[in-house]
C-alpha cells in the first residue's frame, strides 16, 4: 500500500456534495445535492431525450425512431418469453429499468475525466442498486399476492414434490426466495465496482512505472495502459451484459408472481 | 500473526473464489456454444436461460470479491 500511495482505487466511489449543497437538510437528515444525484439526474434526463426524440409515431420510422422502437420491442420480447402475454404490462418498468442502469453504467464509463470532471457511477453503489432491487422484487410481491392471494405461498412448494419432502423443500425455497433482493442488488454493485477499481489499480501501474523511470515505464507502463484499453472495452460489455442481467431476472421473478410455477 | 497481516491474507484468499467463479461463467459459455454450435436453430431461444446460468455462476464470484473489500475496508 505504501508503494502506490499516491493511487487510491477507492476514492472514486466517493460521495461529495456538489454547488454547495452540503449542509441542505429536511427534518434532521441531509439531502445534499452529490455526484451521485447529478449522474442520476444525468442518467433520466439522457433516457427521456433518448425515448421523446423516438416519439414521432411517423409512419416510415427515422434512425432514432427505429433505435427506440428496437429497444422497446426487445424488452417486450424479454418479458414475452419469459412471463408470456400477460408480461406486456410491465414493459414500462422493465424498459425504463433497463435503460436506467445501461445509461447509468455507460456514463460512469465516459472520459470525462480528461476534461477535468470526475465521472462517478452511480450503480457501483449499494444503496443505489439495492432501491432497485427493493422496487422489482415489491412489485413481484404485490402482484403476487394482489392476484393469487395467500395461494402465492405455493410458489415455495413446486409441484410434484413429495409430502414428506415439503418441510425441507419450503425453508429451502423461502430462503432462495428472500435473498433475491439482495443478489439482484448486490451483483450489478460489485461488477460496476471491481471494473473501476480494476481499471483504476491498471491506471495506478501506468503512473506508478512512469515515474520509476524509461525502462519501466515501457516494458510494465505500455502493457498495463493496453491490458487498460482491452479491459476498458470489457467493461462496455459488462455494462450491458449486467442491465440486460437485471432486467432479465426482474422478469424472470415477474413470472413467478404473474404464473406461479 | 498480526491481524493486519491476517486480513490481507484472507483478501488475497478470497481471489482463490473469484478464480474459481470463472471457471464456472467459462463453462456456462463453453456449454452454450458446444450445444449451439451443434443445433444454431435452437440456440437464438435459449440465450435468456445462457444469461441466467451466467448471472448465476458470476455472482458466486463477486461474493468473493464483496469478501475481499470488506476484510480491506471494513473489517
Amino acid at each position: 500500500m505504501a508503494e502506490s500511495g499516491k493511487i487510491d482505487p477507492m476514492h472514486q466511489f466517493a460521495i461529495e456534495p456538489l454547488f454547495g449543497t452540503d449542509h441542505l437538510s429536511i427534518g434532521g437528515f441531509n439531502i445534499a445535492f452529490t455526484n451521485s444525484a447529478l449522474y442520476m439526474v444525468a442518467a433520466a434526463v439522457v433516457l427521456w431525450i433518448f425515448v421523446v426524440g423516438g416519439m414521432k409515431r411517423e409512419l416510415v420510422p427515422g434512425r432514432w425512431q427505429m433505435a427506440v422502437e428496437y429497444m422497446t420491442g426487445f424488452i417486450k420480447s424479454l418479458l414475452v418469453a419469459n412471463v408470456g402475454e400477460g408480461g406486456k404490462k410491465y414493459i414500462p418498468y422493465v424498459f425504463s429499468l433497463f435503460m436506467f442502469i445501461l445509461l447509468a453504467n455507460l456514463l460512469g464509463l465516459l472520459p470525462l475525466g480528461l476534461l477535468g470532471l470526475h465521472p462517478f457511477t452511480f450503480t457501483s453503489h449499494f444503496t443505489a442498486t439495492g432501491v432497485l432491487a427493493i422496487l422489482s422484487f415489491s412489485i413481484v410481491l404485490i402482484v403476487g399476492f394482489w392476484k393469487h392471494g395467500l395461494h402465492f405461498f405455493s410458489l415455495f412448494v413446486p409441484h410434484g414434490t413429495p409430502l414428506p419432502m415439503i418441510p425441507v423443500i419450503f425453508p429451502i425455497e423461502l430462503v432462495s426466495f428472500l435473498v433475491r433482493p439482495f443478489s439482484l442488488g448486490l451483483r450489478l454493485f460489485v461488477a460496476m465496482t471491481a471494473g473501476h477499481v480494476l481499471l483504476k489499480v491498471l491506471a495506478g501501474f501506468v503512473i506508478n512505472s512512469s515515474n520509476a523511470g524509461l525502462g519501466y515505464g515501457l516494458t510494465v507502463g505500455s502493457a498495463s495502459f493496453l491490458l487498460m484499453i482491452g479491459i476498458s472495452a470489457l467493461e462496455v460489455l459488462v455494462a450491458v451484459i449486467q442491465a440486460y442481467v437485471f432486467a432479465l431476472l426482474t422478469s424472470v421473478y415477474i413470472n413467478d408472481a404473474e404464473n406461479l410455477h | 500473526m498480526d491481524a493486519e497481516a491476517a486480513k490481507l491474507l484472507g483478501a488475497g484468499l478470497a481471489a482463490i473464489g473469484a478464480g474459481l467463479a470463472s471457471l464456472g461463467v467459462g463453462n456456462v459459455f463453453a456449454s452454450f456454444l458446444e450445444g449451439a454450435l451443434r443445433n444454431p436453430g435452437a440456440a437464438d431461444g435459449q440465450q435468456g436461460r445462457l444469461f441466467i446460468g451466467f448471472a448465476a455462476a458470476e455472482l458466486l464470484g463477486l461474493l468473493a470479491f464483496v469478501i475481499a473489500m470488506i476484510l480491506v475496508f471494513v473489517a
